[in-house]
């Protein structure tokens, strides 16, 4: 506890990793304090899956320096995996028996005793509302209980380091904020997160820190609050029912960004009370009467879109995505 | 916990997993059985009376006969279970669970001889079954003593375990459940070029060679002296060699293939 390293639950000095001529990682570093929630984000195809892998020890990197754990990934894999759990982006459960026996499975390579590992087994369906499926076969499962079970089996050997490749996809929204319950309980206890996700909302909800993948560099990293102010994505958006309406006020108002299609127009703004007003009195003496006004403050949505390729305008995100 | 126990301890619950799939979806393991046990219906009741001639005079009632073509059922019955481990090693590959076993800290090898100890419980299993039905129909083996009888059992585990880790290498090698069943349909089809039927020395001369250099012929030829008291000459260290290679390169193979970086 006496060097800095040690305080890292994972560190990782220029990750590299290319499948044949593609390179996926590109020289990345990372550095995850123990007891912290890291999210790591990415457009599709972005790598996330393949540092995952590779932290977890279920692929090996071309180069890098990579401690997990305080253990080095190379040369001691096993004691990576004896203080790792790993839920990855593709269910990791036993289809063919059911529920309660995939629990007990992990209980029995966990090496618990049989009434410590029923105990952990029931109280772990319980936490994931899993009780009344247990007995049944996963293959019966639908794929958000089927998700819970992975994440649940995940939790069953009290693992100091979890690694969830985008642990709630395919949640409802009620299960979503159960298990973003279960993520900062987990942190609270002290272990460590790192985990990969589609919705930013909830790198903003969990994540200490965030780092934003790209092209197989970190585009940026930072806590939320520090990514949002890397881009000016505030502004007020107006909206119009009627056409021609939306065409006056576009044509009066042209420093505005306009969205034809959703008959929109998009002023700069900060969102503080003073620019708010002195833009409502630009707009009556202009003259224009928008039928709704929304104040948009840049979110992790403007950051993702401005880092990975795209514009920083949320509504022209259909044609950003790859 | 030492290495050995850990292995002992995480291959035993990996056995366990597989055992519990076998009896939660037994159709493939009794499919496998009907293979065997019908062309042992079929050569003793159908061809029975032309086979019964063909090995040598015959006598009315195909005694003779079932005792010749039962040994090389009963390795036929482990070359058709062995197909099991193959498709399900494939099965369990492209499943999820296995990149979750992979970074866990368990025995390295207990997926693998999960499946291998299971495969070879199955196949004693099917012996027995298949046994059974030879019984039934008229087999004895009276001759044989207690010795010849361990000695039979211990050949038919130890031919298990090799076609075993040859399946589990074919397995490991397929990219899907069908390829991989396909893939090991040579070790249930290998026996009817062998001596099991009909002897090797009955067949065209240019094939003989095939018959009598391929690993089931000289393991039947043990089996049969040790259960019915024909000459077994060179043929057990022959069956052991033949054992002990076809083992060495499965394990070698799927260990192998394992320890790769999954697709
Ligand atoms: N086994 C593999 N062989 C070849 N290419 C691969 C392999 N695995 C991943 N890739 C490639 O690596 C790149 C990154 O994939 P990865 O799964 O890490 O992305 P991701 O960021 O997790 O994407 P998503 O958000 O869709 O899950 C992709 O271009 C993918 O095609
Ligand atoms: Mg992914």
């Amino acid at each position: 506890m006496t060097t800095t390293s040690h305080s890292l639950a994972i560190e990782a000095k220029g990750l590299r990793k290319a499948y044949g001529d593609r390179t996926v990682l590109d020289g990345i570093d990372l550095a995850v304090p123990a007891g912290s929630i890291f999210a790591l984000l990415g457009p599709n195809g972005a790598g996330k899956t393949t540092a995952v892998k590779i932290l977890s020890t279920l692929v090996t990197a071309d180069a890098g320096e990579l401690r997990v754990g305080g253990h080095d990934l190379a040369s001691e894999p096993q004691a990576v995996r004896a203080s790792i759990g790993v839920t990855g982006q593709f269910s990791a459960v036993d289809g063919l028996i059911t529920g309660e026996e995939n629990m007990l499975l992990m209980a029995d390579l966990h090496h618990l005793s049989r009434s410590e590992g029923r105990r952990t087994a029931a109280e772990l369906l319980e936490r994931f509302d899993l009780v009344e499926a247990a007995s049944k076969p996963v293959s019966t499962y639908s794929g958000g209980m089927k998700r819970r079970l992975d994440i649940a089996m995940t939790l069953v050997g009290a693992p100091r380091i979890i690694f969830l490749d985008e642990p709630t996809t395919g949640l409802d929204p009620r299960s979503r904020h159960t298990m973003w319950g279960i993520i900062r309980e987990l942190v609270s206890g002290g272990v460590t997160v790192f985990l990969t996700t589609q919705y930013l909302e909830e790198a903003d909800e969990l994540a200490d820190r965030i780092a934003v993948l790209s092209n197989g560099r970190i585009a940026a990293e930072g806590s939320a609050e520090e990514l949002k102010r890397l881009v000016p994505g505030g502004h007020v958006r107006l909206r119009f029912t009627d056409p021609a309406a939306y065409q006056a006020a576009a044509a009066t108002l042209r420093e505005a960004t306009a969205d034809d299609e959703a008959l929109s127009l998009q002023i700069p703004s900060g969102g503080s009370q003073r620019e708010l007003r002195s833009i409502l009195d630009w707009l009556d003496s202009a003259g224009v009467e928008a039928d709704e006004l929304t104040v948009h403050t840049p979110d992790l949505d403007d950051v993702f879109f401005a880092l990975t390729g795209g514009t920083n305008l949320p509504d022209q995100t259909k044609e950003t995505v790859r | 916990m030492s290495t050995l126990s850990l292995a002992v301890r995480d291959s035993s619950t990996m056995l366990r997993r597989n055992l519990l799939h076998a009896r939660r979806y037994p159709s493939l393991t009794l499919n496998l059985l009907l293979t065997p046990i019908m062309l042992l219906l079929l050569f003793v009741y159908i061809f029975g009376d032309v086979m019964s001639a063909g090995i040598g005079g015959g006598s009315a009632d195909r005694s003779e006969y079932v005792a010749y073509i039962v040994p090389g059922i009963l390795m036929m019955t482990i070359g058709g279970t062995v197909i099991g481990a193959a498709v399900s090693v494939a099965t369990d590959m492209s499943e999820g669970i296995i990149a979750r076993f992979r970074t866990m800290a368990i025995h390295r090898g207990s997926v693998l001889i999960g499946h291998v100890v299971g495969s070879v419980l199955q196949c004693v299993a099917s012996v027995v079954v298949v046994g059974a039905v030879a019984v039934a129909i008229g087999f004895r083996s009276t001759g044989a003593t207690v010795l010849e009888w361990l000695a039979a059992f211990g050949l038919l585990v130890l031919f298990s375990l090799a076609l075993t880790w040859i399946a589990v290498g074919m397995g490991m090698a397929s990219p899907s459940a069908e390829a991989a069943g396909n893939s090991a349909q040579p070790l249930i089809l290998l026996p009817l070029i062998s001596s099991a039927f009909i002897p090797a020395g009955t067949m065209p001369g240019w094939f003989q060679p095939i018959a009598e250099y391929q690993p089931f012929t000289p393991a039947i030829e043990t089996l049969r002296g040790l259960l019915l008291g024909s000459a077994i000459g060179d043929n057990w260290w022959i069956a052991i060699l033949w054992c002990v290679g076809l083992t060495a390169l499965g394990y070698r193979w799927s260990t192998a293939s394992f320890n790769r970086d999954p697709k």
